[in-house]
C-alpha cells in the first residue's frame, strides 16, 4: 500500500469498511432471529471494493449498487436503518417493503440508482444516467458494479458497447469474486483478466487488487477522473474472493476449503489496519473509537428499523403508475445554456463523414421499409375522392423539418379518415 | 380540434410531426435508436430530426435493443423525456427483460418514475415476413407499470405521442406500418394531445359492438359499411390505448348493443379479445344477447407468402360473416 492520501481519507475509507462489515454482521444476527424476511447476500472480504471505488466519487455523481454493494450505500450517505428495513421489508425502508436488500434508490438527493437482479441490467442504465448528465452540462460521472458471473450476461456487452460508442463518462468496476453462485470463473469466462473484456469495445481497462482499499480507491479515482475529462468509460477489475455463499442459505462447500484459508488471510480489513498502524495513522485508541462510534449507531439504527411496522396489505394496491406530477419531481438540471442544444445553434448538417472519401447525405426518400413502392399507393389512392394522384407523402414528409411542423402542406388525401 | 385551419396528412407524418414539435418544445426531450439520425429512420419517422435538433439529441445507435432502452431509462431518471425508437417492434422483445423488469416496475417499487416513449413499427399486411410484422402488445399488456397505445388514425397518433412524450410513465407506442402511408387524416394546426387510456366511438350503432384498434380499426369500419347495407348498424370502438384499457366506454357500448365483436390482427390466444370478454362477463353478464365473439389473426407466427398471409389476417369479410353471425342472437 503506497502513502498518498490525506489522513482524513485514510481514516475514512477505515471507518467504511468497518462500517459496512459492522452492517453485515449485524444483518446476519438478524437473519437467524428470522428478523429478515427474505435472502441475505455478504460482501464479507469484498468491503475494499465497495468502499475504495465509492469513495472516489463527487457527491453529485451518481451511481448504482449490486447486491454485494452495501459498502458503496453507505460511502454515498445511505444510513444503516434504511439498509436494515429493506432487509426486514418494513414500511419505513425506502422501499416501503416492496423490494428488499441493496434495491433501493435515490435519484433526487443522492444520486443512487436501484438495482435489479437481472445481471448487467444497470450498464446501460449508467451509461444512459452519464449521457443525459453530460448533455446537460453536469459533468457528472456515473457507476456500477458487476461481478465476473455478470459480465457473461448479453447486456453487458450491449450496455458497454454503447458505452464505448458514446464516449459516456461511465465507470464499470468488474468485482471479480471467483465464485458465480457454485461455478467458478473458470468455467464462465475463458480469460485469465476479465478486464480483458475491456479490448473489445476499444476502452481503457484496469486491474486492480481488491483486497487492498488503497489500491481500489487510488485506481478508481484516477478512472473517474479519466470518464470525466472525456475519455469514456473504462473498466477496473477488481480481483477478490466471495468469503461466504451466495447467500446465507448457501454453506458453500464446492470452494475448496484452502482456498477460503488463503483468502481468509487476506482480510482487506485486517490488511488495511496493519497498515494503518505501521503508518502510525491509527492506534489501539483511534480503533476502539471506531468500535464505539459504529456500536452505538448500529445499536440506535437497529432499533430504529425493527421498531417499524410491517406495511398494511393493501398497500400493495400502490404507486404502480405515476399520477400526477407529485410523483415525479425530476427535472433536467442545466449547467449548460440550453440555446447549444435548440435550433438555431443545434442544427447540423445530417451526413456521415468517411474520412478520405467525403460526404453522404440520405435522400429525402419516397420508399419506406416494406409496402410502400409507388405502385402500392397509387392502388390505395384509386378508390378515394382524391382529385390530385401526385405523390403527396413525399411532400407531406418533408414540410415540417423545413417549415416547422406547422406549416400546411398542400392535402393529398389517400384515404381520409374521421378522427 | 381539428376545423377550417386542419391539413390533412399521413399517419407517418402525424408521428413525426409529434416528434418533431415535441423535440422544438422541451430540449429534455431526445431521440435514440437505429439509424434514426443521418437516415432518418427505416420509415422516415424521424427525417429532418438531426437536421434540426443536432447529434446530441438525435442519436443513431448499435443494434443493441437493451442497450437503447436502458439508455433511455437512464436518461430519464436524469430528467430526460427520451423517445426509443425499436426499428420494427418485432425488435422490441430483444429489451423484454430491460422493460417488464426495469423500466416498468421502477415506480412501484422505488418511486422512481420512468418518463420514457418505446415506440416502433408494427404489425402485418405488407409481406414483412415473420420478424417484421409481429404485433406483440399484448406481452407488455401484462406488464403492470407500462402504458401501452396503438392507435388508429393520424390525428390519435399525433396527439397520443405527444402525450406519451408528456406523461410521466413509460409508454410503448405502437405504430401499424400498413397505415403510415396509406391513412391520411385531419390534424389541428395547434398544438393538441389525445388523453391516454380513452378510448373512442368511430361509428355509431345499436345492433352490436364491433371493438377493434390500430389497422383493424379501418377493417372494422370497412365491415360496418357493409353491414349497414343489410340493415345491421355497428357500433365501431377504437380502444386507441389498450394498457390502461377504457373499460367504461366499452361498457356503456355494450350494455346498449347488448352484442359484442372483438377484432385484433393479434393472434387469438392471449389476445385483448380474451380480457374484453372476461370484463364483459365480470361487469355486464347480464347485459349480453349472445357470446362474445372475436375475429383475429391465426394462432402461428406471421407468415410470408402473401395468400398465406392474407389467409392468415382478419379481414373485412371475416368481420363481416362474424357481426352477422352475431346480429342473428
Amino acid at each position: 500500500m503506497k502513502k498518498e492520501l490525506t489522513r482524513q481519507q485514510y481514516l475514512d475509507l477505515y471507518y467504511y469498511m468497518r462500517l459496512n462489515r459492522a452492517v453485515e454482521d449485524t444483518m446476519v444476527k438478524l437473519f437467524r432471529q428470522n428478523k429478515i424476511v427474505g435472502g441475505l447476500y455478504s460482501s464479507l472480504g469484498q468491503e475494499a471494493i465497495s468502499v475504495g471505488t465509492a469513495y472516489a466519487l463527487e457527491k453529485k455523481d451518481w451511481l448504482a449498487p449490486m447486491i454485494r454493494n452495501i459498502g458503496a450505500l453507505l460511502v454515498k450517505g445511505v444510513p444503516p436503518r434504511d439498509v436494515f428495513m429493506q432487509h426486514m421489508a418494513k414500511y419505513d425502508s425506502p422501499t416501503k417493503g416492496k423490494d428488499g436488500t441493496s434495491h433501493f434508490g435515490d435519484l433526487e438527493k443522492l444520486h443512487i440508482v436501484s438495482p435489479i437482479s437481472m445481471l448487467g441490467d444497470l450498464i446501460p442504465v449508467m451509461t444512459g444516467v452519464a449521457m443525459a448528465g453530460r448533455y446537460l452540462g453536469q459533468n457528472i460521472v456515473t457507476m456500477t458494479w458487476i461481478g465476473d458471473g455478470g459480465s457473461s450476461t448479453g447486456v453487458f456487452h450491449e450496455g458497454l458497447n454503447f458505452a464505448a460508442t458514446q464516449k459516456a463518462p461511465f465507470v464499470l468496476i468488474l468485482e471479480n469474486n471467483l465464485w458465480a453462485y457454485s461455478t467458478p470463473v473458470k468455467r464462465q469466462v475463458p480469460l485469465e483478466n476479465l478486464a480483458d473484456r475491456a479490448k473489445a469495445y476499444g476502452i481503457s481497462s484496469y486491474i486492480v487488487d481488491g483486497n487492498d482499499v488503497v489500491a481500489v480507491y487510488s485506481t478508481a479515482r484516477e478512472a473517474v477522473e479519466r470518464a470525466r475529462a472525456g475519455e469514456g468509460p473504462i473498466l477496473i477489475e477488481a480481483k477478490s474472493f466471495r468469503r461466504l455463499g451466495h447467500a446465507q442459505h448457501d454453506p458453500a462447500e464446492y470452494v475448496p476449503k484452502e482456498m477460503r484459508a488463503y483468502w481468509e488471510g487476506r482480510d482487506p480489513i485486517a490488511l488495511y489496519e496493519k497498515f494503518l498502524m505501521g503508518e502510525r495513522l491509527l492506534d489501539t485508541k483511534g480503533k476502539k473509537d471506531v468500535d464505539e462510534k459504529i456500536e452505538t449507531l448500529l445499536a440506535a439504527e437497529r432499533e430504529f428499523a425493527e421498531n417499524s411496522p410491517m406495511p398494511p396489505p393493501e398497500f400493495a394496491e400502490t404507486g404502480v403508475y405515476c399520477t400526477g406530477d407529485e410523483c415525479h419531481k425530476i427535472r433536467p438540471k442545466w449547467e449548460r445554456p440550453i440555446s447549444e442544444v435548440t435550433p438555431p445553434k443545434s442544427s447540423v448538417k445530417p451526413v456521415w463523414t468517411v474520412e478520405g472519401f467525403g460526404s453522404g447525405k440520405s435522400a429525402a426518400s419516397t420508399a419506406i421499409h416494406f409496402g410502400d413502392t409507388k405502385a402500392a399507393l397509387e392502388t390505395e389512392t384509386s378508390d378515394t375522392d382524391a382529385t390530385t394522384k401526385t405523390n403527396g407523402s413525399k411532400r407531406a414528409a418533408k414540410s415540417p423539418a423545413k417549415n416547422s411542423a406547422k406549416a400546411g402542406a398542400a392535402s393529398r388525401a389517400t384515404r381520409k379518415v374521421k378522427r | 380540434m381539428a376545423e377550417a385551419n386542419g391539413t390533412q396528412i399521413t399517419f407517418l407524418e402525424a408521428i413525426r410531426q409529434a416528434m418533431f414539435e415535441e423535440m422544438e418544445r422541451d430540449p429534455a426531450v431526445v431521440l435514440l435508436g437505429e439509424d434514426v439520425g443521418v437516415y432518418g429512420g427505416a420509415f422516415k419517422t424521424s427525417e429532418g430530426l438531426l437536421e434540426r435538433f443536432g447529434w446530441e439529441r438525435v442519436i443513431d445507435t448499435p443494434i443493441s435493443e437493451s442497450a437503447i432502452i436502458g439508455a433511455a431509462c437512464g436518461m430519464s431518471y436524469a430528467g430526460l423525456r427520451p423517445i426509443a425508437e425499436l426499428q420494427f417492434i418485432d425488435f422490441i422483445v430483444c429489451a423484454f427483460n430491460q422493460i417488464t423488469n426495469f423500466v416498468a416496475k421502477g415506480h412501484y417499487l422505488w418511486n422512481a418514475p420512468a418518463p420514457m416513449v418505446m415506440r416502433g413499427p408494427s404489425g402485418g399486411g405488407v409481406h414483412g415476413g415473420p420478424f417484421h410484422s409481429a404485433n406483440p402488445e399484448m406481452y407488455f399488456v401484462h406488464t403492470p407499470g407500462l402504458k401501452v397505445i396503438y392507435p388508429s388514425t393520424p390525428y390519435d397518433a399525433k396527439g397520443l405521442l405527444k402525450a406519451a412524450v408528456r406523461d410521466n410513465n413509460p409508454v410503448l407506442f405502437f405504430e401499424h406500418k400498413f397505415l403510415y402511408r396509406r391513412i391520411r387524416g385531419e390534424v389541428p394546426a395547434e398544438d393538441y394531445t389525445v388523453p391516454i387510456g380513452k378510448a373512442t366511438v368511430r361509428r355509431e350503432g345499436q345492433h352490436l359492438t364491433i371493438i377493434s384498434y390500430a389497422a383493424m380499426m379501418h377493417t372494422s369500419l370497412e365491415a360496418a359499411d357493409a353491414l349497414a347495407k343489410e340493415g345491421i348498424e355497428a357500433e365501431v370502438i377504437d380502444l386507441r390505448t389498450l394498457l390502461p384499457l377504457d373499460e367504461e366506454t366499452i361498457l356503456q357500448s355494450v350494455r346498449k348493443t347488448n352484442r359484442c365483436l372483438v377484432v385484433h390482427e393479434d393472434t387469438k390466444t392471449g389476445g385483448i379479445a380474451g380480457e374484453i370478454a372476461a370484463i364483459l362477463c365480470e361487469k355486464a353478464f347480464g347485459d349480453l344477447d349472445g357470446p362474445l365473439m372475436r375475429v383475429t389473426a391465426l394462432d402461428t407466427p406471421v407468415p410470408y407468402a402473401p395468400p398465406l398471409e392474407e389467409y392468415f389476417l382478419p379481414n373485412a369479410k371475416k368481420v363481416f360473416d362474424a357481426a352477422k353471425e352475431l346480429a342473428r342472437y
